[in-house]
């Protein structure tokens, strides 16, 4: 049995599965169920002044069936009052004292006002604070949020003011809203950061009723830009996450957030340089349970994979996000049809056809309708493969072309690339 | 004996149901979407298949019923009657892929059920041409030619010798798979395109075909085929013998506690109307149903999944056996076969019904000026614009084919209307059909 017990920036955690600051964690008891159905660490609603939320506060993408691809929030920070939240932190610290207890943070902008907050909330006995510098939407108006997240200097600052006080470690949340992940990152780090949480939800507006025509989620008749979230964003999250990890300067701690619903999930995070990972749509719609299969799938990776313990696959993978430029192009596969396994639905054809690089023709000698790869017109792009239906039919097998890893810079001082596919050739 | 009217209804009610909104929607997103897709293909209709159901998927059934009505006007009785199995489920990918093919039927019942819950087809006529097309015969073949050439911009009167619309989708087909009234209902849909219906008129009696060539640039024959052929054997005309269309047209016209069915029935033959006599006897009350056919299990017409159906309904197969005469004091009270080996087996039985397959409509179709037939009684037509011998006159269903599906006869219909289009009937330039293949028919029971 792999060791699944995690250590981020001092804070201690039985495995790198916490709640993300959301709804989940909003009251003691949601916490407490969260902890005994077996998550690691929690992050706690966000605390800071009364604020009043609005009805429908969220709105969802289905894909094809399937419900809940993204979903989206305009919901503020918690709603209850700070005396409340602090009494029931304190409570479910003292009863799960082995577990990650951390608790989101957002006031305004004032020095007096961090310190204050800094300071009762960890009288609570929690683990460590997360300054919410992400939320997206109506605080954002109000100069917080996601509106100190996008401006490096101001996130340095209110960092730099929590840290005067604060004993316990600072994880910074960073918004996914800015034109480059890194710059906000480093200022975090500049500001005494201890580890940085990221991606907080994307800006977003989920669609238009079209009986109604009004967008959702809807307000009575009108609606607003929210957080979006949910597996459609984690691709968003894992690029962020990975930047964040290899920038030269930040080198901080991880916590990471973006569409993690399972324990693959959770692996590629960490393998991007994740050390916890946090959770929250998939929680709000399966509830807490789903926690059991990621520490279970986890665990088994583990051992398959003969790690002893997680916390050694937290940036394994990092090395190999590297810039295009330092791609090798002489590297070269092409797509392979496994007849035995083609069903003859003909979409890696017509995808190929319509959609790509017109390297897939149908074989109808035999009466049938097979679809078959002109390997020289082949230029590897995986679209065929990423289209077919039915597993291991396609599969991009590597071609030899004998000749040594040329990289664009090489490339562009002179070297040599192997022969190549080319359009024009057919 | 005497089933309630309950336990009747329970044994008519529809074997395959009705998808509700959430069902056909999770089903139309397994769609895979195939390229030219094997589905559409394998229907003799062509309707295309990806594209209807991907409408469901969007909640366009609009959009949907278009797509399958404007290529198979009886889309919403072929979704029940179809032999699905053997046409789009059967070529579907996923049959192979996840072992579960795409309930394309139910799906396209989920569509076209939207339309005829309308009263309305999803598309309208085309403008008018001022060339006209006679349709004899208003069951699917030339239901189908009428709305195609309507469409096309033909003036179309239908004419039809019962009192009745849509042919043996009327009257044939068993309850549990389409009702008369779902039959009916989808004719009506064909009259809003606006063509004429003359009912109760018969050629050769109300109308004469040289009446029908003097007032129509061209004239589709869609007539299907005559009575039951009879056994030849003696006792055939005694009190409980019945043909096999008989016994299921009262079934299906009639309340079903009004037909008589007998406690032992033998029922001679083992096509897809025998097994559909044989099952509904059954349903209705008969203590034992049973199948006697001269050859073996291997050659017997029906397909498997009715053959499966009327083993379900505990009816009951005797193979090897061709009929001899039938025995009784003025009622059936014995059927004798001949075995395999020669001896005589007879069977107590108080009705014997007779489903050796329908004879052409030879007198009909004998005084159609200049249409030629084969040797068994078939109208020979071009396979492509189902023109026959006569330039202007065009053919299709049972009547070519000798007895196929619904959706053939559909195919036909809709086949001819271009057909007469391409051929320039009506026009200063007709011509004669060139194709040299000719159509020819499949397997028949």
């Amino acid at each position: 049995m792999a060791d699944l017990r995690i250590d981020i920036a001092g804070v201690k955690s039985p495995n790198p599965f916490w709640l993300a600051s959301a709804p989940p964690t909003n009251t003691g008891d949601q916490v407490a169920r969260a902890f005994d159905t077996g998550w690691g660490g929690a992050v706690w609603k966000t605390l800071g002044e009364p604020i009043v939320n609005v009805y429908s506060r969220y709105g969802a993408v289905d894909l094809n069936g399937v419900k809940m691809m993204g979903l989206n929030n305009i919901e503020l920070i918690t709603d209850r009052t700070l005396d409340v939240n602090l009494r029931e932190i304190r409570d479910v610290k003292r009863r799960y004292p082995k577990h990650a207890l951390i608790v989101s943070l957002m006031v305004e902008s004032k020095r007096e006002a961090w310190h204050d907050i800094v300071k009762r909330v960890e009288d609570t006995g929690c683990d460590g604070l997360e300054l919410n510098f992400g939320c997206p939407h109506g605080m954002s108006e109000r100069g917080m949020g996601s509106a100190v997240g996008q401006v490096p200097e101001y996130a340095c600052q209110i960092t730099g003011w929590v840290k005067e006080v604060a004993r316990t470690p600072v994880f910074v949340k960073l918004t996914p809203n800015v034109s480059d992940i890194v710059f906000p990152g480093r200022a975090a780090k500049k500001g005494g950061a201890d580890a940085i949480s990221l991606i907080n939800t994307i800006n977003s507006v989920m669609g238009v009723d079209l009986d109604t025509l009004a967008p959702n989620p809807s307000v009575g008749g009108k609606s607003s830009h929210g957080g979006y979230c949910g597996p459609a964003v984690k691709p968003i999250a894992l690029h962020m996450v990975s930047a964040i990890a290899k920038d030269p300067e930040i080198q901080l701690p991880i916590s990471g957030i973006g569409g993690i619903s399972t324990w693959r999930d959770a692996a590629e995070f960490m393998l991007l340089g994740a050390t916890t990972v946090q959770v929250c749509t998939a929680v709000m719609h399966h509830g807490f349970r789903i926690v059991e299969d990621m520490i279970d799938g986890l665990s088994n990776w583990l051992d398959d994979k003969g790690f002893a313990r997680a916390q050694d696959i937290v940036g394994r993978s990092l090395p190999r996000v590297v810039k295009w430029e330092e791609l090798n192009l002489n590297y070269q596969h092409v797509a392979t049809i496994d007849r035995a396994k083609c069903i003859e639905c003909d979409l890696c054809y017509i995808a190929c056809w319509d959609g790509a690089h017109q390297a897939i023709r149908l074989d109808t000698t035999s009466g049938m309708r097979r679809p078959v790869v002109i390997d020289e017109a082949c230029v590897g792009c995986n679209l065929c493969k990423l289209v077919c239906p039915v597993e291991g039919c396609i599969s991009m097998s590597p071609r030899e072309t004998g000749a040594p890893g040329v990289t664009w810079k090489d490339y562009t001082k002179g070297a040599k690339l192997a022969p190549r596919a080319h359009h024009d050739n057919h | 004996m005497g089933l309630t009217a309950e336990q009747i209804a329970a044994n008519f009610a529809e074997v395959v149901p009705a998808m509700t909104e959430a069902e056909a929607r999770a089903e139309a997103n397994r769609c895979l979407y195939c390229y030219d897709a094997p589905c559409t293909r394998a229907c003799p209709t062509h309707i295309d298949v990806p594209a209807f159901i991907k409408k469901i998927a969007t909640g366009n059934l609009r959009g949907s019923a278009r797509v399958i009505l404007e290529a198979n006007v009886m889309g919403g009785s072929c979704a029940r009657a179809c032999p699905v199995e053997e046409l789009c489920e059967g070529a579907c990918v996923e049959a192979m892929h996840e072992k579960r093919p795409i309930q394309i039927a139910r799906l396209q019942r989920h569509a076209t059920d939207w339309a005829l819950a309308r009263k309305e087809l999803p598309f309208r006529a085309g403008a008018d041409i001022g060339r006209s097309v006679g349709v004899v015969g208003a069951g699917p073949a030339g239901l189908s030619c009428a709305a195609e050439a309507r469409r096309l911009g033909f003036r179309v009167t239908v004419y039809e010798a019962r009192e009745l619309l849509g042919g043996l989708n009327t009257t044939a087909i068993a309850d549990y798979k389409l009702t008369a009234a779902t039959a009916l209902a989808e004719a009506e849909l064909v009259k809003g395109l606006g063509a004429e219906f003359r009912l109760g008129c018969a050629v050769g009696r109300e109308v004469t075909w040289d009446e029908l060539l003097q007032k129509h640039d061209a004239v589709f024959v869609g007539v299907g085929l005559g009575g039951t052929r009879r056994l030849g054997v003696p006792g055939e005309n005694l009190k409980g013998v019945m043909d096999a269309l008989t016994f299921i047209e009262e079934l299906k016209l009639k309340p079903k506690r009004d037909v008589w069915v007998g406690r032992r029935v033998c029922v001679v033959g083992a096509g897809n109307t025998a097994i559909d006599a044989v099952t509904q006897a059954k349903r209705l009350g008969a203590d034992v149903s049973f199948i006697a056919y001269r050859r073996g299990e291997a050659e017997k017409p029906c397909y498997d999944f009715e053959y499966d159906l009327a083993k379900k309904d505990a009816c009951l197969f005797y193979w090897h056996l061709a009929p001899v005469r039938i025995e009784g004091d003025g009622r059936v009270e014995r059927a004798v076969f001949k075995g395999a080996d020669g001896r005589e087996v007879a069977f107590e039985t108080d009705m014997v019904i007779v489903a050796i397959g329908q004879a052409p409509r030879s007198d009909l179709l004998g005084s159609a000026p200049g249409v030629k037939r084969d040797e068994k009684g078939r109208v020979v037509v071009d396979a492509v614009t189902k023109q026959t011998s006569n330039p202007r006159i065009f053919a299709g269903g049972d009547c070519v084919n000798g007895g196929k599906e619904v959706v053939n006869a559909v195919a036909d219909g809709k086949a001819a209307a271009r057909g007469i289009e391409k051929m320039g009937i009506g026009t200063e330039k007709p011509r004669r059909h060139e194709s040299t293949e000719v159509s020819r028919s499949g397997k028949n029971g």
